[in-house]
């Protein structure tokens, strides 16, 4: 009986079917795990108001928001030294976030649920996002302007927010300010110092070089003290208003309006505010820059970086990648050393990636970059230009790590296509590079895309060797700005992938980071996946304009 | 030794066409194998090749699979050349010039010498672009000659009619004879003076078969043909003269109607009236 089942065959088909589920289960679980987690982060939680009987009998209130719980069992939970009761079956223990870093120097709490007396939302409870130290959580005192006070109570809310929403432009005014056009200032400045240098060393600096940088910088100097001026200006009227609010233990806290992000009240909002309020903080999510060591705040420099150091990649490897299989394919003799080039090739694709980024920091870097700096910019020396990890060595790095899979997908696409189809072109007296560039290569177009894709998906996704040659956590300037020549290839850039591990593993608080490694993750996944969507479209465009003759 | 052979055959040659001239006035020799011989690495593939093939007339290779009649062929336009280990001794002469001379530039050859393939191969592009492959790669982008040329190369294949409307479609949405025939217009847009025929009609069906060979009744007016097949039948409806090969040897050539009427070798008779092959 069992033999005969065997013999059917149907064994295998369950397994098989068995190993494919497994397989969907596995990439939903993913998914939805970083999705769930990732995704909840931004909804504005109640904060409560618990009061709380400490172990020893003392009473005090605690502001927080439930962000875990945990269920000890009765043994469990006595040998670990809780004193339990008779009728007590289990000890629920909540992870509060209460915030106010400042004030009480940790941002969660434990607290046992059975200690609890009594549990209330109040609508007056605030969240405040600040700038530094974390989330403040309380009750709103006051605002003053200049000291005076000039309102207080629950009256104050509305006027608080207009004036935060001032103090917010302001704040931007300031930072365009700081970075565009000091920003551009001092760019100029730095180029005018290299021109100087240099020309001292070519023994070009006469007089009149002497005078016409000179005026340049004057030039700059009078811009700057102007910036400066309007900056002392924005800087005063900042600091004007400062509120003042109550912390759980009762005691007043005051907070300068120019450290604040958003003031908010979750326990008095409507389901649409809060959807409101999550379409803001994902927005910001999406298109600001981080704060606090990466804890808070946006991931646009690392999104852009990846992206960036992707598209470049792309440009390197693909016309790298499809000159040196057309060679192997169409050109090279068949035979002994073709054989060994493959062979090597497809090993390359095994190499751990981390081995790229040694070979990145030592031969890109140190020794091209160093020839580059002594060759091209002898000005700039003892600081590197070129000869330090940076946006164009990770590019190069990671298209070196992706070349084999664009190779062998180029190499199997030129392979398919029919014999006829090359005779039919040289039968019309085009020659072999004709051939190739009018007819084969478009035909293989499609295999070329999926080559690219292919390594588009790796190098995303890559973070081991970006860390050796250009990857920080934080890069104060994107690479790419309006300032000449725009894209600045030497600079240092954010990635997501390193961003998940510095936020995550190197962050001062990881706890309060963890639900942001969530949302990064799934937003690497989401450019992965985009990155990737992109390229098969064209893809497919192309594969239906060069669709092969059948058979 | 060799030279004395060839001479020997072009008389032979000689005799032959002076014997159909009744239905065709004399007419030079366009192309001329001179002593042929070709290996695939060890194998010998063709001995001793010589023939002469008439300006503006149609010739047909007939013989049985593996005789060679492809091969040589494709030795006319040196399409041999893409294959690795084929070694080539002997001349053809196209107009009295051997192709095979190292100074000969193989593209330009193949200008002059079209070649349609068993299976059709447009290219992936559309039925346009198909035509003008040809001048495009010779440098011409005027849009004016273009046209005018891919008209003309389309009625010359009998094509015209049913594509005018249809130039910009892919090429790939033709039927097979369709396609056949566009290839034949893609050659003929380059006007070669020969144009080889590699069983251009074994992957058509009847009706397709027919119209290809209307067609190549109709191109000989402009053009030396030289056409491989497997169809005794197709070789006697289009042909002017016929030449039977086997095992890599031209056994005989003549008129066609002399060839299938009145064939001069044993085996010749006997693969025409299908008794090997």
């Amino acid at each position: 009986m069992m033999k005969l089942w065997f013999k059917s065959g149907k064994p295998w088909i369950w397994l098989n079917a068995a190993a494919v589920s497994t397989c969907l289960i596995m990439v939903v679980g993913l998914l939805g795990l970083i999705t769930v987690r990732g995704v909840g982060h931004f909804w504005p939680a109640q904060v409560g108001q618990y009061s709380y009987e400490a172990d020893n009998g003392k009473q005090e209130i605690i502001f927080g928001e439930k962000v875990d719980a945990t269920v000890t069992s009765l043994a469990a939970a006595k040998s670990a030294g809780y004193k339990m009761a008779e009728n007590e079956d289990a000890l629920i223990q909540y992870q509060l976030k209460t915030g106010n870093r400042d004030v009480t120097g940790a941002d969660f709490r434990w607290i046992q649920a059975r200690r609890v007396k009594e549990e209330n939302y109040p609508t007056n409870m605030m969240v405040i996002e600040r700038r530094e130290w974390g989330n403040f959580y309380g009750q709103l005192l006051e605002l003053k302007e200049n000291n005076t006070v000039i309102a207080s109570g629950e009256q104050a809310l509305p006027i608080v927010q207009e004036k935060l929403a001032d103090a917010l432009i302001m704040f931007k005014t300031i930072n365009t300010l700081e970075k565009k056009e000091i920003g551009a200032v001092n760019y100029g400045l730095e180029r005018l110092r290299l021109e100087e240098k240099k020309l001292a060393l070519e023994n070009h600096l006469d007089t009149e070089a002497k005078q016409r940088i000179a005026a340049q910088k004057t030039d700059y100097d009078l811009k700057y003290k102007q910036y400066q001026t309007q900056l002392a200006e924005l800087y005063q009227k900042i600091r004007q208003h400062t509120l003042v609010a109550k912390t759980e233990s009762g005691a007043s806290v005051t907070i300068p309006l120019a450290k604040v992000v958003r003031v908010y009240q979750p326990n008095a909002m409507g389901l649409f505010d809060k959807i409101g309020h999550y379409g803001v903080k994902v927005r910001e999510f999406l298109t600001d820059e981080p704060r606090e060591a990466n804890t808070e705040g946006g991931i646009f420099p690392a999104i852009f970086g990846t992206v960036l150091m992707v598209l470049i990649m792309s440009v390197i490897v693909t016309p790298f990648g499809v000159v040196a299989a057309v060679y192997l394919r169409e050109y090279a003799k068949q035979g002994f050393v073709t054989r060994l080039i493959r062979i090597a090739v497809n090993n390359l694709a095994g190499v751990p990636s981390v081995v790229y980024g040694v070979f990145g920091l030592g031969f890109f870097v140190y020794i091209l970059g160093g020839h580059i700096d002594t060759l091209f910019f002898p000005e700039a020396a003892p600081a590197p230009v070129f000869g330090t990890p940076g946006l164009m060595w990770a590019s190069i790095t990671l298209a070196l790590l992706t070349l084999p899979v664009v190779i062998v997908s180029t190499e199997e696409g030129l392979a398919r296509i029919p014999k006829s189809i090359r005779e039919g072109s040289l039968a019309l007296g085009a020659t072999k590079f004709e051939t190739l560039w009018l007819t084969v290569l478009p035909m293989a177009s499609p295999a070329i895309m999926t080559g690219l894709i292919l390594a588009v998906a790796r190098a995303a996704g890559e973070v081991a060797p970006l860390m050796l040659v250009g990857v920080v956590k934080l890069a104060p300037t994107l690479p790419l700005d309006g300032n000449f020549p725009f894209l600045h290839l030497d600079r240092k850039f954010m990635h997501l992938g390193f961003h998940i591990y510095d936020v995550g593993f190197q962050s001062p608080n990881v706890e309060a980071a963890r639900p942001l490694v969530y949302a990064t993750a799934l937003l690497l996944v989401l450019v992965i996946i985009s990155l990737n969507l992109a390229a098969i479209v064209i893809r497919n465009n192309l594969r239906e304009k060069y669709r092969a003759l059948e058979g | 030794m060799a030279a004395q052979e060839s001479r020997t055959h072009a008389i032979d040659m000689n005799s032959v066409l002076r014997g159909q001239s009744k239905k065709a006035p004399p007419t030079e020799v366009c192309v001329r194998v001179e002593d042929l011989n070709l290996f695939y690495g060890q194998k010998q593939a063709l001995h001793n090749v010589t023939m002469d093939m008439p300006k503006k007339r149609v010739t047909a290779y007939i013989g049985p699979s593996g005789c060679g009649k492809s091969t040589l062929l494709r030795c006319i336009n040196r399409m041999n050349d893409l294959v690795d280990s084929v070694r080539i001794e002997g001349k053809i002469l196209i107009d009295n010039e051997n192709i095979y001379d190292k100074s000969v530039n193989v593209a330009a050859l193949r200008r002059q010498v079209g070649m349609v393939f068993q299976k059709p191969n447009p290219f992936p592009k559309s039925i346009f672009e198909n035509v003008a492959y040809g001048l495009r790669i010779q440098g011409v982008n005027d849009k004016r000659i273009l046209e005018e040329t891919v008209e003309n190369a389309l009625r010359g294949a009998a094509l015209w009619d049913e594509m005018k409307d249809r130039l910009n479609d892919n090429a790939l949405g033709m039927s097979g004879g369709q396609q056949q025939r566009l290839v034949i217009a893609r050659a003929i847009a380059i006007e070669p003076e020969v144009l080889l025929l590699d069983e251009p009609a074994s992957a058509l069906d009847p009706i397709s078969t027919l119209k290809i060979e209307e067609l190549i009744n109709e191109l000989k007016e402009k053009y030396t043909i030289v056409i491989v097949t497997h169809n005794m039948q197709q070789a006697a409806r289009v042909s002017d003269y016929t030449a039977f090969m086997y095992m890599g040897e031209l056994i005989e050539m003549g008129t066609t109607s002399e060839l299938f009427t009145n064939p001069r070798k044993k085996q010749t008779e006997d693969y025409i009236t299908g008794r090997y092959g």
